[in-house]
């Protein structure tokens, strides 16, 4: 039977796909585009457009089943079962979750700053769903722009995200909507500080900002950097559920304290605006994580399709192993929250300036040390360490054995490091403060009833 | 009506100007209809007022009007996460006052029922407090729990929550069949259950951070101010009626108190937990223990208490809960007062609070853990 993974069975399936994706309708629609337009304008303006469509659609899609998943890992954590009536399993939540919201009324509140209160949503949503355009989902088609400089522009587009809150906090009128506003700015702009610093280390191993090229480099190397950066990626995981206001950091709308906080005076589609910008903006937080190190949408055999001519089918494949990257991520974040109980407003400072952004420093330069041992390594007794410097640092088994176990390293020096500096501070020697509780079997008084009386 | 008034002044531009904020009535994390007015620098609480009675019904006045045994059903609806508990302070009055010799089965069966219901309410507390804190999980694991008590309270009392659960002289009917089975295998699956909820905050760091140092309150003060049960004992007073003046059949029971030492809101955590296992310890002796024979004490047709006042107290989840009973030999309580923990354990709030963040007022009322309905009654 063809399940019975024979390379035969393999080879007959694997070339019947491709088939159909071979006629698949791109080629078909290129040629029908022709009869209307010119080359270039297909290459420049009509394919982008269609690319733009198929990304905000998929992502889309996958915001709003991020949170039927969100809903149905919390529910199977909570000896529960979910959303279970609509549709089988529940599947058809998510579209009856926003037919419900856009059918609800749009309520502003009387005292709000009505403007402001009108456009912040759209603000948080456009920050969120611009980042897309220069996300590699997968290598040619699948994405929508290689900008030279992606990783900025996603730090850049991302922090505007901020503004929506702030402003939606402002424009409320509500003094539960305006703390969650301060609060949020300020955890926004530390934890972007963090989360730009993390990503520096792996930077200097790519050599590029551009998002597909840091995918060709950990290609062309044939390594993930989060082998070489684990220090780094924990800390831009940390950062990022921070910078996407996720439990435990979800403090700006901590629901026990604030109520909703920044969203309290929402109802309907605008407050399921914000709802959607947190969802893509974990989304963005994942896809670079994985774009960054985790590879991308490498996965190692992909690349056999590509080889056997199968292009279509293979951006196809890459780009559902990129999904399937990110969504391990997202699983994390659903993970941790559903877990963890939520941090103070000043313990989450504390974290952000005296424990994560030392930690990038110290990440950096143990990194910079790293490559220049391996570069001052190379050639010294014979030992090769580096292939070539063309594309991103190609190292050879023996660099990379090097990189990694400084990488390794790295983490437990930067622990050290820390817990030297933060040893007398009070959150630090919890355990310490921590007292047992005594039993005592107190002498018994006078009953107030006999037993038996 | 009363007023909650907290001025705020703004004397130079320089001065960040306090903000108030009103938590409550309306409010996710109060349990309840609690107001709590905050003043705020920042986020530090810098000053803070309770506004309560959002739920009063007059419950003792109430009681002057009504028989003795119609009063009953009312002290269930004080604290509704403990009505169990609260309506055995009021026959157990009654009885008192009246001299009437309850069957000693009926005795074990409100010790077990008892606990039962602190186990409960202490679940629900556990799933509060964790919610406050931002564990939600954990909330619904507890109540997975509290579920299982609920079954043996619907299947004994016929009803989940405000149970109506004792008459005067002893209980309404025995033990149905299967209880001594339902409640052996809830006490067996018992530990297990809380070992994991323990796994889940009593060594995780952020559950420590919120808690350990939070809302302190020392043994004196705790004192002056008249906290009962865990709060107080979580600073390190040892108080428990159940040992000190022991009703029901707690004089047969062997159990600990446990005793907190920083008096801060971890303590009261544990202290907590591990008495909801001495609760499990006593079901099970009384269990073992419980003797044959009638549940119910021969009653005269009416309820008539002689001339006299009369105080009693039992430990109720929350505190010590009392009632002190003023009767004029009629068939109605001339007066009828209730000693509130609840009520008693809010008010040291403000003391707690002081200084601390609004995240910390949220935790400090999920560990005073208050009913509205009793605190306002």
């Amino acid at each position: 039977m063809w399940w019975r993974l024979s390379a035969r069975s393999i080879l007959f399936w694997e070339r019947l796909i491709a088939e159909m994706l071979l006629l698949s309708p791109i080629n078909l629609l290129n040629d029908l585009l022709l009869k209307f337009f010119s080359q270039e304008t297909i290459t420049f303006f009509v394919w982008p457009l269609i690319q733009i469509l198929l990304v905000v659609t998929l992502v889309a899609l996958w915001v709003a089943y991020a949170t039927y998943l969100e809903r149905k890992i919390s529910a199977f954590m909570q000896a529960r079962l979910g959303p279970m009536r609509v549709g089988p399993w529940g599947l058809l939540q998510p579209i009856a979750d926003g037919l419900k919201l856009l059918t609800k009324e749009d309520f502003i509140p009387e005292s709000a700053d009505r403007w402001i209160f009108f456009f912040a949503p759209y603000i948080a949503v456009a920050s969120a769903f611009i980042v897309f355009s220069v996300i590699p989902f997968g290598p040619d088609w699948a994405v929508i722009a290689d900008v030279n400089i992606g990783l900025l522009l996603v730090l850049a587009v991302s922090s505007v995200g901020v503004l929506a809150l702030i402003l939606a906090g402002w424009s409320s009128n509500s003094k539960y909507a305006l703390l969650g506003g301060l609060r949020s700015s300020a955890q926004m702009v530390s934890y972007e500080v963090a989360m730009g610093l993390s990503l520096i280390g792996a930077l200097m191993f790519a050599r590029t900002l551009s998002l597909s090229g840091i995918v060709a480099a950990q290609g062309s190397d044939s390594i993930w950097y989060i082998v070489y950066q684990p220090a780094g990626f924990l800390i831009f995981l940390i950062s990022g559920i921070a910078e996407n206001n996720r439990a435990p950091f979800d403090l700006p709308e901590a629901e026990s304290e604030l109520v909703a906080g920044f969203h309290t005076e929402y109802s309907g589609m605008r407050w399921s605006l914000f709802f959607m910008a947190e969802y893509a903006a974990m989304v963005v937080v994942a896809a670079i994580a994985t774009t960054v190190y985790l590879g991308g949408w490498y996965f190692p055999f992909v690349y056999r399709l590509e080889a056997g001519g199968y292009h279509n089918l293979f951006v196809l494949v890459s780009v559902l192993v990129f999904l399937v990257k990110a969504s391990i991520i997202l699983y994390v974040y659903f993970w941790l929250r559903w877990t963890l109980p939520r941090f103070r407003y000043d313990q989450l400072m504390d974290i952000g300036w005296k424990w994560l952004i030392p930690s990038t420093l110290i990440n950096i330069v143990l990194s910079g040390f790293a490559i220049f041992l391996v570069q001052a390594l190379d050639g010294w007794r014979g030992i090769k360490t580096i292939q070539a410097l063309d594309r991103g640092l190609n190292l050879t088994a023996t660099g990379k054995v090097i990189m990694i176990i400084i990488g390794l390293a790295g983490v437990f020096v930067t622990a050290a490091l820390l817990a030297r500096i933060n040893w007398r501070s009070r959150d630090f020697n919890l355990r310490t403060q921590r007292r047992n509780i005594r039993l005592v079997n107190l002498p018994k008084g006078k009953p107030a009833v006999q037993p038996g009386s | 009506m009363h007023q909650v008034e907290i001025a705020t002044t703004q004397e130079t531009l320089l001065d960040s100007p306090e903000m108030v904020l009103n938590m409550g009535p309306q409010h996710p994390s109060t349990h309840g209809v609690l107001r709590v007015v905050l003043k705020l620098d920042g986020e530090t609480v810098i000053d803070l007022d309770c506004d309560i009675g959002y739920l009063h019904r007059g419950m003792e006045k109430i009681s002057e009007n009504r028989m003795y045994t119609q009063i009953a059903p009312y002290w269930d609806r004080l604290d509704y996460i403990a009505a169990v508990s609260n309506g055995l302070v009021w026959v157990e009055t009654v009885e008192q006052m009246m001299g009437l010799p309850v069957p000693p089965r009926a005795h074990y069966l409100r010790t077990i029922l008892t606990e039962l219901n602190r186990i409960a309410s202490h679940l629900l507390w556990l799933a509060t407090h964790a919610l406050d804190i931002g564990a939600v999980t954990v909330l619904l694991w507890a109540l997975r729990e509290r579920e299982e008590i609920l079954k043996i309270f619907e299947r004994q009392f016929g009803a989940r929550l405000t149970c109506h659960a004792w008459r005067v002289g002893g209980m309404p009917n025995d033990a149905y069949d299967d209880f001594n089975k339902d409640v052996r295998q809830f006490i067996n699956n018992f530990p297990k259950r809380l070992d994991e909820y323990e796994t889940v905050l009593s060594e995780n760091r952020i559950w420590l951070s919120r808690t350990v140092g939070i809302g302190v309150i020392s043994g004196a003060d705790a004192i002056a101010i008249g906290l009962s049960g865990p709060a107080l004992r979580g600073s390190g007073v040892a108080w428990d009626v159940r040992k000190s003046r022991p009703y029901a059949a707690y004089a047969d029971m062997d159990f600990d108190i446990p005793l907190g030492e920083n008096g801060d809101t971890y303590d009261r955590y544990l202290v907590r937990l591990e008495e909801m296992r001495q609760s499990r310890r006593i079901i099970d002796q009384a269990l073992e223990k419980m003797p044959d024979g009638p549940v119910n004490a021969k009653l005269p047709k009416i309820v008539k208490p002689p001339v006299g006042d009369y105080y009693h107290s039992i430990e109720g989840p929350k505190g010590e809960i009392g009632c002190y009973l003023v009767s004029d030999g009629t068939a109605q309580p001339w007066r009828m007062r209730v000693r509130p923990p609840s009520f008693i354990n809010l008010q040291a709030l403000k003391q707690m609070c002081l200084g601390h963040l609004v995240a910390d007022v949220v935790a400090i009322i999920g560990t005073l853990d208050i009913v509205l309905g009793e605190i306002d009654r």
